[in-house]
């Protein structure tokens, strides 16, 4: 353990700026929700008005988990029921930043040769991890005591992020130990975190609680803050994030610097015949994340589409939900506008796939990839076109995965697999003018201000925001509209009209040919 | 057209440093012709304009009589390069990144690639991420080596080599020359610089500051002398064009430039010599004088104390000697 202090201030150092960011966010929106809704809906009628208008119903509970209470700050927690996704994500990244990242890049071994325990690098990346969470959690008691919440609820809300959040950490902490490489280790836990998050869908929409109970990122909710909260979930979380990071622990005990317990294998000692240009290149570096989020897709599309079938039945079943939902515009509605929310949710996240492919062509660069392509009979345009490609058709293939799935679920259950299938792939590919907008976005970044590219990340959490909370907040809507996503279609169920489509193509066409005009005349490397 | 590249007065910038100041550059066919010059001086810089991966903001530069920047993709069938910081894909073994780059060059001479696996002792099974340094040097150089290219531009190819791979790399050098290849080598290594080179260009802070053959290089310069004396040398120390004398015992070592040196003869002489070796000077310290009289004020050493100035020039030329090895 040796040296964990300065490891400690080394990663603060390092991260100084997106950490903060990321604690701050996920910590300031359950109360931003919280306040918007608590104005907007004052009684609780007001609430089971707003519910309603979002979509909640058995399949939205299944998405988001069960409404635990009516009042305005259950609502707000329950709203912001991705925010601790958010920061499980987080924090399982940061942790596999300051450990396998390190040990990858080389730069563990130059600390590992100093003094500095062998240990020192796993606790460190943990202790600075957990103790963003912790203040996740008291920025999240503080804001909500101090607008006069109930002290005990806002105490299980900052709690449950902070034990949701330190569970994957550790989850980070080991699967950091498992593979050679960051992109592994990162695959590997964030499919740990989907299958949790799918584990608690199953759980929500199938009734069998006990599901629901082996997902951590349900152990927040169960909590129930604001709600008659209950506490033991909280050392359920403790229990388990200290076991895995024994886990963790074992593991970097037995095994040497940057090797991982998994053996990575020998490769072919000659190319395949047809690896010998740039495409078949570009479709090695990327087709495992397309497979991944494929296979990913498919898997959340039908698990989604059966909630959506559920849904219907539950509604069959369930006088004063018809009447509800006739009056908000007929009963067909429930399945698709909770199928438009999914979508739309999808859609988002697919934009991170994009944004991902088309900058991998800057990641080339920077790690001195691209320029013994480029100093071979290779031209730019067609070298950069081999990325964007994958930012671009991936999507494509992405969306219309998720919506087989889900039309296909939906559409076997509901005995309308003809109707239903084209139906919904037609609403998950209709996101794609906006997930094309951020790609040719980085793109046109990449282009013109390669340094500043990565700030396309920072434009698609802008977006994700507007979208989650600007309403609440009551931004203008000049500011709303800046978002590519608020000017989809709400499908399937919406009306169909092809302008904005057609404009926010055109958009990320126009952009797309700035960043291959800029690349051709600029400097590279 | 004989001259393979020529560039004259290359200027970049890159912000507010002067990467490349008036460069002027120019390589003959069939030459190997070495690129000297201290860490920051513009030589990886200049081979990135050379490339086309960089545009030069002024100066003249033709390559294979084109144009690097606008015909880029033309000449680069012709040339093969290999980075002085090779980075692999992680995922791919080496035996295919040599088949990729072999391809995107245009051809790959596979019996040629076959031998040189062999003789660099490269494992091309091994992925990207397991191999070190001086491996993923040796894909990159049997990549570049193996194809069927008109001119290697090689930025200093051997910093990760062991000795052994480092003489390899010499006779593949030796042997292009031979089959008609233009070589542009940068390095540190100045033996084997002067092993390879038929000529060289010296370069600091991005201008040219001495070219041509070694034989060129070593005129107009100084002689080191080493001497047995039967008296001290007193006559010598004040001498004009003598520099860094050193007397242990009744053994002097100096150097004296060339136009000095029958003044300095004659005095040696009259102190009686029992021995004496003379021999032209190394690049190194060439390569020495021409880094330092610029970096370390005094363009003329005869200005810093006799005897006191000799110092760090030896402690310099012992450390670079020390990482070529």
């Amino acid at each position: 353990m040796t040296g964990t202090g300065s490891l400690v201030r080394l990663a603060l150092r390092r991260d100084r700026l997106v950490l903060p960011l990321w604690v701050l966010v996920t910590a300031m929106l359950p109360i931003v929700q919280t306040t918007g809704i608590a104005e907007l809906y004052p009684t609780e009628q007001g609430l089971r008005r707003f519910a309603a208008s979002f979509g909640a119903n058995p399949a939205m509970e299944a998405l988001l988990g069960p409404i635990q209470h009516w009042n305005a700050a259950a609502m707000g927690v329950w709203r912001a029921a991705f925010i601790p996704v958010v920061l499980a994500l987080a924090s399982l990244l940061t942790v596999i930043r300051h450990t396998r990242v390190e040990e990858e890049t080389g730069r563990r071994e130059l600390l590992g040769s100093a003094v500095v325990g062998r240990n020192a690098g796993l606790t460190a990346a943990l202790t600075v991890t957990v103790a963003a969470n912790l203040a996740v959690g008291l920025i999240i008691v503080a804001t909500f005591a101090g607008r006069g919440y109930a002290l005990a609820g806002a105490l299980a809300t900052g709690l449950g992020y902070a034990v949701v959040g330190t569970v994957f950490a550790a989850v980070g902490a080991v699967a950091a130990q498992l593979t050679e490489s960051a992109s592994g280790a990162r695959a590997i836990a964030a499919s740990v975190l989907g299958g949790t998050y799918l584990l608690r869908m199953a759980g929500d929409s199938t009734g069998a609680a006990w599901l629901s109970w082996l997902s951590p990122i349900a152990w927040a909710q169960q909590m129930r803050p604001f709600a008659g909260e209950v506490w033991w979930p909280a050392l359920l979380a403790a229990v388990a994030a200290a076991a895995l990071s024994g886990v963790a622990y074992a593991l970097t005990g037995r095994r040497d610097v940057a090797a991982g317990v998994l053996p990575p294998g020998l490769g072919p000692a000659q190319a395949a015949p047809g690896f010998g240009s740039l495409w078949a290149l570009a479709w090695r570096l990327h087709r495992g994340t397309l497979l991944g989020w494929s296979a990913g897709l498919a898997v959340f599309g039908a698990v989604v589409g059966g909630a959506a079938q559920d849904a219907a039945g539950a509604m069959a079943g369930n006088a004063q939900l018809r009447e509800m939902m006739a009056r908000l515009g007929g009963e067909s509605n429930i399945s698709d506008s909770f199928l438009a929310t999914v979508v739309g949710v999808f859609g988002i996240a697919v934009s991170g796939y994009a944004v991902q492919a088309a900058l991998r062509a800057r990641g080339e660069e920077t790690l001195g990839r691209a320029e013994p392509l480029l100093s071979g009979a290779v031209s730019r345009t067609r070298w950069m076109a081999s990325h964007l490609v994958f930012a671009l058709l991936g999507p494509v293939v992405v969306l219309a995965v998720l919506g087989l799935a889900i039309g296909a679920a939906y559409g076997a259950g509901s005995g309308d697999l003809a109707g239903q299938l084209p139906r919904v792939t037609g609403a998950a590919l209709a996101q794609l003018p906006a997930v094309w907008s951020l790609a040719a976005l980085a793109a046109a970044l990449f282009g013109l201000l390669p340094r500043l590219a990565g700030l396309t990340w920072a434009a698609l959490a802008m977006f994700l925001l507007l979208g989650q909370v600007g309403a609440l907040l009551g931004l203008p809507a000049a500011a709303l509209d800046l978002s590519p996503f608020s000017h989809l279609l709400k499908l399937p169920g919406g009306e169909v009209t092809a302008t904005p489509l057609l404009v926010l193509t055109a958009i990320a066409a126009a952009l797309l040919a700035i960043g291959l005009h800029g690349f051709r005349r600029r400097d590279t490397g | 057209m004989s001259d393979v590249i020529s560039a004259s007065g290359v200027t970049k910038r890159f912000g507010r440093t002067r990467a490349l100041d008036g460069l002027d550059l120019r390589v003959q066919a069939g030459e190997v012709h070495g690129f000297l010059g201290p860490n920051g001086a513009g030589k990886s810089t200049m081979i990135r304009v050379l490339l086309g991966l960089l545009r030069a903001d002024s100066g003249t530069v033709r390559l294979l009589g084109g144009d690097p920047w606008q015909d880029a993709v033309e000449l680069h069938r012709r040339l093969a390069y290999v980075p002085g910081d090779v980075t692999l894909w992680p995922g791919l073994s080496g035996g295919e990144v040599i088949d990729l780059l072999g391809r995107l060059r245009g051809g790959l001479d596979q019996a040629r690639k076959k031998e040189l696996i062999e003789r660099f002792d490269l494992d091309p099974r091994k992925k990207g991420r397991a191999y070190s340094k001086g491996n993923r040097q040796k894909v990159a150089l049997v990549a570049a080596l193996a194809s069927d290219v008109e001119l290697l531009l090689l930025d200093e190819p051997t910093s990760g080599l062991d000795p052994l791979m480092e003489a390899v790399f010499t006779d593949c050098v030796a042997e292009a020359r031979e089959r008609g290849r233009t070589v542009l080598l940068s390095s540190h290594i100045l033996a084997e610089v002067e092993k390879l080179c038929d000529r060289v260009s010296i370069v600091r802070a991005g201008r040219t500051v001495e070219t041509g053959t070694l034989a060129e290089l070593r005129h107009l310069t100084r002689t080191s002398i080493t001497a047995e004396l039967a008296a001290p040398p007193g006559g010598l120390r004040d001498a004009p064009g003598v520099h860094g004398l050193r007397a242990d015992g009744d053994r002097v070592t100096f150097e004296v430039d060339d136009d000095r040196l029958g003044d300095a003869l004659s005095r040696l002489a009259a102190c009686g010599v029992r021995s004496l070796t003379s021999r032209p000077p190394t690049l190194e310290e060439l390569f020495l004088r021409h880094y330092r009289d610029q970096g370390a004020g005094p363009a003329n050493p005869d200005a810093r104390p006799a005897g006191g100035g000799i110092r760090p020039v030896d402690r310099e030329a012992r450390t670079a000697s020390g990482d070529a090895r």
